[in-house]
Formats: C-alpha cells, sequence, structure tokens
C-alpha cells in the first residue's frame, strides 16, 4: 500500500514536485518580511527542477493512484507548457509588479498553486480531479487579477472573472454530476470504455454539454467570451499574460484529454457544437479586434481568435490534431507571453498606458523590444518562419485530412482579416513619431532574458518545427 | 410496531412539525432555530438509513457551519421583528405555486414507486450496500481510491486561504 503510494508519487513527480514547492515558498514567504529575491529564486529554480522531472517521467506512461490521474507521456507534456509559461510568466514579471506595487511574495505561490491546478486538470483521468484541477487553477487566479486591490480597473476585472468564473464552475460540475449519474463512475477510462452506448444517452449527452459549457469558458471561445477583455485589460498585464497563454493551454490540454482522446466525440452532436464556437470564435474575435485602441484588449480579442483556430483541432479529432492543437498552444504561449511582457515594459506604475498609441515610436527609443515585438505580431499573424505558421498549418492539415475543409477556410479568411490589427501595431512602432509622453521601458535582466527566450523560441520552432513535434506527437 | 418504526415516526414528526414552524414563526432568528431542530431531525433519518456519514456531516456543515452563516446574515440585517407576514399574491408568487405543484408531482411518483426493497431485503440481497453509508467505508475509500483529489482538495483549500487573506488582509503600500 504504501510502496504502491510512493511508486505513484514518483510517477506523477512534476505535481507532487510543484505542491511541495507551492508549499515551501508559502512558508519562506510567512516566515520572513524582507524583500522577495528569496521567493523569486526558490520559485524559478524549483519551477526548472520540475520540468527537468517532467522529462524524466516521460517514458512512464500509465496512470497513477487507481487510474485518477495520467503520468508520463501527455501528462509530462503538457505539464513543460504550463512550467514553461510560469518560469517566463515570473520572469516578465519580476520588476513589473514591483512597479504597480504588487511586489508580493503572494505573488508567486499563487502562480505555483495555479500551476499545480493545471497540470491535475491537464493530466485528470478522473472527473472529482479534473474538477478540483480546475478550481485549484481558477480560485488563486481570481486573486491575483485583482491583486492591485487599489485599482480600480483591476479590482472590476477580478469581481467580473470570479462572478462569471464560478457561474461556469457551475455547469461544469453539473454536466460531471449527470454523467456521474448516468454512468456510476467518475473514472474517464472507465467511461470511454462504453462510450457508444452512453453516447446514444440523452441524459449523457447534456452532461458532456455541460461540461464543454465550462470548458468554452475558460478557453474564452464565443459565446462565452464576455468575460475575457474586460478581465485581460483590466488586470495586471503579467497575469493577464498567464490567464491567455496558461490558462487557455490547460483549458485546451483538458478538453483535448477528455473530449478527443478517449471519448472520442468525432462523429456525435457535440462535434458539431465545437464547429460552431470555433467559427463564431473566429470570426468575431478577428472582426472585433479590428477596432479596438487598448493592445491589451486587442490581445484579448486575438486570444479568442486564437482559441476558435485551436477549437479546429477539436473538431477533426485524431491524433494528428491532438499534435497541432499541442503545437499550437507552444506556439502561442512564447508569443503572447512575450507580446504581453513587452506591455507590461512599457506600461505606466498606474497601470496606464497600454494603448496602441502608446507603442509610437518605440523603435527609436528601444530599437530590441519593437524588433522582438515585431516578430512575435508576425507570429501571431501566422507568416513563415515563426512559430504561429507551423501551428495553423498543422491544425489546418489535420482538418482538411478529416474533411473539415470549410473550417480551414473560415480559418484562412478569419487570418487575413487579423493581418490589419496585428500589422497596425508594427506600423505605429515603426514609422510614427513619439508622442508627447515618453515613457522609458523598464524590465530589467530576467525581463531582458526571458523575453530573448521567448523570441528565440518563437524563431526556433518556426524554423525546425520538428523540436516540438516530435515530443507532442504519437502520445495516445 | 417494530422499533425502527417508532424511532422514524416521531423523527418524521419533529422533522415535519420544525418544518411547518420554521415558515410560520415571523421572527427570523426563531424560524432559523426551527431550521436547526429540522437538520436534526433529518440526521437522525439518515442514522436509521446506515448513513452515519452524511448524519454527521449533515450536523456539522448545515446545522454547525452554515446556520451560523444564516444567524450571521440575520444579524447584519438587523431585521425589525414582528414583520407582518401577510403580502399581496403577486406574479412571482404564481411561480412559487407552480414549483410546488411539482415538487408534489414528484413527491406522490416517489412514494407510488415501490422497490419492494426494505432494509431487511437490503441486508439479504446485497451486504455492501449497507456498509457504503459508515464512516469506515468512507474513510478507507478515501485515503485509497480516491486518494489523489483529496490531497488535492486540500491544496485548493490552502490556497483559497491564501487568496483570501491577500484579498482581504493585506497591507499596500
Amino acid at each position: 500500500m504504501m510502496e504502491q503510494l510512493l511508486t505513484d508519487s514518483l510517477n506523477t513527480a512534476p505535481i507532487t514536485g510543484m505542491v511541495i514547492l507551492s508549499l515551501i515558498v508559502v512558508m519562506i514567504n510567512a516566515l520572513k518580511k524582507e524583500p522577495l529575491a528569496t521567493e523569486y529564486w526558490v520559485s524559478l529554480v524549483g519551477i526548472v527542477i520540475n520540468i527537468g522531472l517532467a522529462v524524466w517521467v516521460f517514458p512512464e506512461r500509465g496512470t497513477a493512484f487507481s487510474g485518477s490521474v495520467m503520468t508520463g507521456g501527455y501528462a509530462s507534456v503538457t505539464a513543460i507548457i504550463f512550467l514553461t509559461a510560469a518560469a517566463l510568466t515570473i520572469m516578465l514579471a519580476r520588476v513589473y509588479i514591483d512597479k504597480i506595487g504588487a511586489n508580493f511574495g503572494e505573488f508567486f505561490h499563487l502562480i505555483l498553486f495555479v500551476t499545480t491546478g493545471m497540470m491535475s486538470f491537464a493530466a485528470g483521468l478522473d472527473l472529482l480531479v479534473t474538477f478540483v484541477g480546475l478550481e485549484l487553477m481558477s480560485i488563486p487566479l481570481y486573486v491575483l487579477a485583482g491583486i492591485t486591490r487599489r485599482n480600480l480597473k483591476a479590482t472590476e476585472a477580478a469581481l467580473k472573472y470570479f462572478l462569471l468564473g464560478a457561474f461556469s464552475t457551475g455547469f461544469f460540475v453539473y454536466g460531471i454530476g449527470l454523467i456521474y449519474g448516468m454512468t456510476g463512475t467518475t473514472k474517464i477510462l472507465d467511461i470511454a470504455q462504453n462510450i457508444n452506448a452512453y453516447s446514444s444517452e440523452p441524459l449523457f449527452m447534456v452532461g458532456a454539454g455541460l461540461m464543454l459549457v465550462g470548458f468554452a469558458f475558460k478557453v474564452g471561445a464565443v459565446p462565452f467570451h464576455m468575460w475575457v477583455p474586460d478581465v485581460y485589460e483590466g488586470s495586471p498585464t503579467m497575469v493577464s499574460a498567464f490567464m491567455s497563454t496558461g490558462v487557455k493551454a490547460a483549458a485546451f490540454s483538458a478538453l483535448l484529454l477528455v473530449f478527443t482522446a478517449t471519448f472520442d466525440f468525432m462523429h456525435s452532436s457535440i462535434n458539431t457544437v465545437v464547429a460552431v464556437l470555433s467559427v463564431a470564435s473566429m470570426v468575431i474575435g478577428n472582426i472585433v479586434a479590428l477596432s479596438q485602441k487598448n493592445f491589451k484588449r486587442m490581445l484579448a480579442y486575438s486570444s479568442i481568435a486564437h482559441a476558435g483556430y485551436m477549437l479546429i483541432g477539436i473538431t477533426a479529432g485524431g491524433g494528428v490534431s491532438i499534435a497541432g492543437v499541442l503545437f499550437y498552444l507552444v506556439a502561442y504561449m512564447l508569443t503572447n507571453l512575450g507580446a504581453f511582457g513587452i506591455a507590461s515594459f512599457i506600461e505606466n506604475s498606474d497601470q496606464t498606458g497600454t494603448d496602441i498609441d502608446d507603442f509610437r515610436g518605440l523603435y527609436q527609443r528601444h530599437p530590441a523590444l519593437a524588433v522582438i515585438l515585431g516578430v512575435f505580431m508576425f507570429s501571431l499573424i501566422g507568416l513563415p518562419p515563426f512559430a504561429g505558421f507551423f501551428g495553423k498549418y498543422y491544425i489546418f492539415v489535420a482538418a482538411i485530412e478529416n474533411g473539415y475543409t470549410w473550417l480551414t477556410i473560415v480559418g484562412v479568411i478569419t487570418s487575413m482579416i487579423s493581418v490589419y490589427y496585428y500589422l497596425r501595431v508594427v506600423v505605429v512602432m515603426f514609422f510614427q513619431p513619439e508622442g508627447e509622453q515618453v515613457q522609458t521601458a523598464r524590465f530589467g535582466r530576467e525581463g531582458a532574458f526571458a523575453l530573448a527566450v521567448a523570441a528565440a523560441g518563437v524563431l526556433l520552432i518556426g524554423v525546425f518545427p520538428s523540436v516540438v513535434l516530435d515530443w507532442v506527437s504519437a502520445l495516445f | 410496531m417494530s422499533s425502527e418504526l417508532i424511532v422514524f415516526l416521531i423523527l418524521a414528526a419533529v422533522g415535519v412539525l420544525s418544518g411547518i414552524l420554521m415558515i410560520t414563526r415571523p421572527n427570523p432568528v426563531n424560524s432559523a432555530l426551527f431550521l436547526i431542530l429540522n437538520f436534526m431531525a433529518l440526521a437522525g433519518l439518515y442514522i436509521t438509513l446506515h448513513a452515519q456519514f452524511v448524519a454527521i456531516i449533515q450536523i456539522l456543515v448545515y446545522a454547525g457551519a452554515i446556520m451560523v452563516l444564516v444567524l450571521f446574515v440575520i444579524m447584519l440585517l438587523n431585521l425589525e421583528d414582528e414583520e407582518p407576514l401577510r403580502e399581496q399574491m403577486s406574479k412571482r408568487h404564481y411561480g412559487s405555486l407552480l414549483v410546488a405543484l411539482l415538487a408534489l408531482v414528484l413527491i406522490v411518483q416517489v412514494i407510488g414507486w415501490n422497490s419492494g426493497g426494505t432494509l431487511e431485503t437490503m441486508r439479504e440481497q446485497s451486504p455492501h450496500a449497507l456498509r457504503i453509508g459508515t464512516v469506515e467505508h468512507i474513510g478507507s475509500v478515501l485515503f485509497t481510491e480516491h486518494v489523489y483529489p483529496f490531497e488535492l482538495t486540500s491544496i485548493l483549500l490552502l490556497a483559497a486561504i491564501v487568496g483570501a487573506i491577500v484579498m482581504a488582509k493585506k497591507r499596500f503600500p
């Protein structure tokens, strides 16, 4: 019994490691009042160690804790994505949280808690674990969104995110309840064995639909996107960055695991619903983004659009799509963290100054930042040789192979619309003169390093996609 | 008349009576106290159904924690006692009437639906079923089959506590 628990804990080493790390950082934070260098370094080193652990357990494919959580393979790959996002967020936010007056140790361990939740959410093979992981991911984020309590916009964002998030979790749990009532178990693999019989039961399909609502809320797909712009604009920029990359990645990973890899809803009515969500997200996200004046708000609508592209992969189903969506998540994570990071560098201390006009003349002041932001914008459009291109490419290929050419056409057309608003940022940065109020970017060595990592990653996997593709292929 | 039936009748009578008293008291604090009595009677019923764990949780969570919250809210709202109970019939009340009717249909349906199962037949058919509600069984399942979600929940609670303190108590520079 004890030995079994020990083996299971070792096989889920990245998650166990993150739990221990969060507890250590909580204790450090509780016991001392000095500046935050310790919390920062312990969190960062701990996350890097956990990435190592995730690589180490990669071959141990299977389940642990009597089938309630997945080990190795898919769980490792998703864990590496979330841990990288967390590490980059912490590094980019190091100077930023000082600037906005949120330089608390809690910032770090709340991020660690969120990451633990994401890993459980994405690796949960028991609907209970999926649910508790979802909550562990969301609750600290509600706090992080409003961590600058004196700032009205941040408080508004936190309250909106909390109320709507709690509401959507209600749908999610109700769905789990109905599925449990129908099948008598919460173990996803047990349910998957009889999925064909259950798929004809209305009760089960209603349950799956309600779970889909919960997922769609977390990924920010239309029509469950109403919170996204306000929350991303109001929250501290690096928190928005973590939300738009980590949370989206976690929700998509869990959606892939439950709906695509195990339940395999490829030929059921759920698939039609996902296709509709996808088209609506692509069209509305891209068109509304055209008229945005605030950079963070524009990225919020762009993130809705990107959720739409990834939902194409979910609709198409199959192994190629799973690899495609995971690849997209990696590309999107690096690109978006970098873009939000640069916005956080030039932001004012009262969390204003992220309008697109505030980027005027960035090239004269900080040529390197302008060039790197240009790279990220091109990657978001999906131009080669940047990571975003191969993300879209693999998803579209999977869709065409599975007979969803029409979805691909919508995807390509809406991508073309998106060129306008991404390129506008580039034009403003390079060709418009500086405004009267010049903001000097503050980022420090850690921020510069993280930004360089993100930019290098975008270029590297854009030129050599196999670096990532080898990891994410053939996971199931 | 078996002792089981006598206990059931007493508990059921207390439950129904306290329920009626709860919705008819003009003073909200009295209502809340009768609600606690109702919870107690229900907990007794759970014990007769061999669901010890649910009974204990009923007392701890509902009669304990949630009722404290209810009383706290009543105190904060500072309601004037002796509020007139009578109200005009409005559209909203027709809605409640409809819900009440639906509940009645459900109750009649459940009473009419006789599975023929009593505790005795249950004991014969599946000896395992009677153990499910016991503290022992829930404890062992919690620490073997569901140990992962159980431990994860404790981390979730810690994160929520930290978060609540950051939101409410953190001193801002």
